[in-house]
């Protein structure tokens, strides 16, 4: 062990914020889960509940919501830090609310990013959680920053924008009628670039699709789309190999590159830094289609 | 600026957070989307998505900046901020959280959702719409109430904002009939002393850069204003209070593989003020039995000391009864009270009820309680106390007696923030019904 006096930067600031929060969900629910797709997000609020809890075993399991369309390097970076953690995952399959007949797509390579929050309702029904913590940040796009940290959602799943519970100093009011849950999102006030910085100071292992490589893409409208079985080129397009690097990893649907050369995460702190473009505004294709898209499927459910 | 000054600028100087608060139209949201924009904290596809905006209010070729904050499709309709939007930006110097909060009365609890974690407040003042006559200013109800709020959760710094000078000629003569109705107003509501700045949000006058219409003011620019307030975290002072909130009891199966620890009772929690320090002698409460701390831990690093506003877990030498809300203090105070005088504020559509149960939480301890009598009203015409018996409706602010099931410990608010604040929660629909300042505890 090291022995050192932590300096109040703005990154304790942000890490000790997030570790109350932790605390106060694991003291209060029933059954919480902590949401774990394995992108850098939710890799931090894992790290983050490490250091809140151990050395114990985390008081909650992981969750996985899976679309089934996935970066393989993503699941497998998944399984492995799983396994090392000795942690309990829990995976729900958007495949299986197809199976159910509760998500019908228009087609069969359609975006299931959107059928998450169906399947994410069945899996909080089946296992009766009452609390899912996400690795969502306010600073992500705009009806997330409108969020509270901890965030109602009635019976239905639904969030209601316009009547959030009133969320004073930290303390957190986690009361709940039978059959509600709560939104808990521990990072709700770091930035992409938080997120970096804190990776960097914490090495925190992350899947390699975020670090820069080599690629095939098709240029679309703005976007490096990723050529892969789910997304293969359209008619007339051109197949690219660029250089480039994910700054979110989602359902492979709808997540693309962004072309860059950073293969280290001072040189991705550096481009974060200069970035001119958000980082959905870069990378979702699903959040591009109206202004209020992302408000609309948190209304519906969606983490 | 190169990422590693920007991680230089920040590792010294921390976080601000504020919030803009004044009436509906007093250009809060717009001042807040200058800040950011002058800032270069407006990214391309952001600024894209103003241009094409379906609600813009602005003329041809000119940004809506209040569209940056009003993330809501209700507010983008309506052209009004309903809920608080935090948004995130630095300056060479500081990081900077503020929170857009909403001006119309309908709203209050959500500014004052965003008051409670504020360093401090700016008040957008409309001069427009106050009415002045014979240099006396009458400012108006929405700005006295936020500014009320913002003297009621104790917050430190106060900058008043005299928007739309571009409206009123840049006028001095305006911007000191304000001021010194605001001066009064502060002195009323006991606030900290405000400072004064006359911008245009909307033509981006003092706001990051130096107005040349307003030669008569020499002071700074609003943001550098913010940029040179003293951070300083509260309760680094006074005697240490450290917050309990979950206890840790790992033995054998529950210890995760490669652990060395074989059995061990940590106390999970944050220090809320003062510094604590391996070798500390506490005292715990409610129990009232005196330990001595042990270790210090955060994850895998040992530390010989935490100071306010840390979470981490502390081994205690003395194998006691400690659990979730309990509060490990040094020094005098707080006390075990079972009666509090509190002011609130209350948030809950539904009136206050006398023969109703709530839920109060306090530090990490929720216990019962049930209100004994209200002793006043904040009347916000005449700015002052009188004397009320009533049940507190939305958003009304005023002082009452509540009596708890359980002893709890605590303290005045003006003795120890952290421990000195609470909230109310209807125990039947589970609404947050109020915030409250404790005043006296018996």
């Amino acid at each position: 062990m090291t022995i050192r006096t932590l300096d109040q930067t703005h990154l304790d600031w942000l890490e000790t914020e997030s570790i109350h929060i932790l605390r106060e969900v694991a003291a209060e629910f029933e059954k919480a889960a902590l949401l774990f797709s394995a992108g850098k997000d939710s890799c931090v609020v894992l790290h983050l509940a490490l250091k809140a809890f151990r050395p114990e075993k985390l008081p909650f399991p992981l969750l996985h919501v899976d679309t089934g369309h996935n970066f393989p390097e993503v699941i497998e970076f998944r399984n492995r830090r799983i396994a090392e953690l000795g942690e309990r995952l829990v995976v729900a399959e958007v495949e299986e609310s197809i199976r159910r007949g509760t998500v019908s797509l228009p087609h069969p390579l359609a975006s299931r990013n959107a059928a998450q929050a169906v399947t994410l309702l069945e899996a909080i029904e089946e296992h009766g959680f009452d609390a899912l913590l996400g690795g969502a940040r306010r600073d992500e796009e705009k009806a997330r920053a409108k969020e509270r940290i901890f965030s109602h959602r009635d019976a239905f799943g639904q969030w209601d924008p316009r009547n959030q519970r009133p969320e004073l100093w930290n303390l957190y009011n986690t009361k709940l009628h039978k059959g509600e849950n709560m939104r808990v999102f521990p990072i709700s006030n770091w930035t992409e670039l938080d997120v970096w910085q804190y990776i960097e100071r914490e090495n925190i292992p992350l899947p390699p699709i975020y670090y820069a490589h080599e690629r095939h893409v098709i240029p679309r409208r703005g976007l490096l789309v990723p050529v892969t079985p789910i997304t293969p080129p359209e008619e007339g397009e051109a197949m690219v190999t660029r250089s480039v690097r994910f700054r979110t990893v989602g359902d492979i649907s709808c997540t693309c590159p962004v072309a860059s050369t950073a293969r280290t995460i001072d040189a991705i702190i550096a481009e974060t830094a200069l970035t001119e473009i958000t980082e959905r505004g870069a990378t979702r294709m699903d959040d591009q289609t109206s202004e209020a898209s992302m408000e609309r499927r948190k209304k519906e459910g969606y983490f | 600026m190169s990422a590693h000054e920007y991680d230089h600028a920040h590792s010294s100087h921390g976080v601000l957070r504020f919030l803009t608060a004044g009436s509906v139209d007093d250009g809060k949201s717009t001042l807040i989307g200058r800040i950011l924009y002058d800032s270069k904290a407006v990214l391309a596809d952001q600024v894209q998505s103003l241009e094409r905006a379906k609600h813009k209010r602005t003329e041809a070729g000119v940004l809506d900046l209040s569209l940056l904050t009003d993330g809501l499709e209700a507010e983008r309709e309506q052209g009004i901020t309903i809920d608080v939007a935090y948004r995130y930006f630095s300056t060479g110097s500081r990081k900077f959280i503020v929170a857009d909060a909403p001006g119309h009365e309908q709203y209050t609890r959500n500014m004052v959702t965003a008051a409670s974690t504020a360093d401090a407040i700016v008040v957008l003042i409309d001069p427009t719409r106050v009415r002045i006559e014979n240099r006396v200013a009458e400012l108006l109800p929405q700005t006295r109430r936020h500014s009320a709020i913002a003297g009621l959760l104790g917050i430190r710094h106060v900058i008043a904002a005299i928007n739309k000078m571009d409206r009123m000629g840049f006028d001095e003569g305006v911007f000191d009939s304000i001021r010194r109705a605001y001066v009064e107003l502060a002195r009323r509501l006991s606030l900290p002393e405000p400072v004064f700045v006359p911008v245009s949000a909307l033509e981006g006058d003092n706001v990051v850069e130096h107005s040349e219409h307003m030669p008569w003011y020499r002071g700074p620019a609003l943001l550098e204003l913010l940029e040179r307030l003293p951070a300083g975290r509260a309760g680094m002072e006074g005697p240490c209070r450290f917050v309990v909130q979950r206890v840790q009891r790992v033995y054998g199966a529950e210890i995760a593989a490669g652990s060395t620890i074989d059995g061990l009772r940590g106390l999970q929690g944050f220090v809320a003020s003062g510094t604590l320090r391996v070798g500390d002698s506490m005292q715990v409460l409610p129990a009232g039995l005196t330990v001595t701390v042990h270790s210090i831990n955060l994850y895998e690093t040992e530390l010989s000391q935490a100071t306010a506003g840390q979470s981490v877990t502390v081994m205690l030498n003395e194998n006691v009864d400690a659990s979730r809300g309990d509060v490990l203090t040094a020094g005098p105070g707080p006390t075990l009270a079972r009666q509090l005088v509190a002011d609130i504020c209350w948030l809950d559509n539904n009136a206050m009820n006398p023969s109703k149960k709530y839920w109060l939480k306090l530090g990490a301890r929720t216990v019962q309680a049930k209100v004994q009598g209200v002793d006043n009203k904040l009347d916000l015409a005449e700015v002052q106390r009188v004397p009320h018996d009533q049940p507190f409706t939305l958003n009304e602010i005023g002082q009452l007696r509540i009596a708890l099931a359980q002893p709890m410990p605590c303290a005045p608010f003006s003795d120890d923030a952290p421990l000195g604040r609470f909230i109310l929660i209807d125990a039947f629909s589970n609404q947050t019904a109020a915030a409250g300042l404790i005043r006296a505890v018996s």
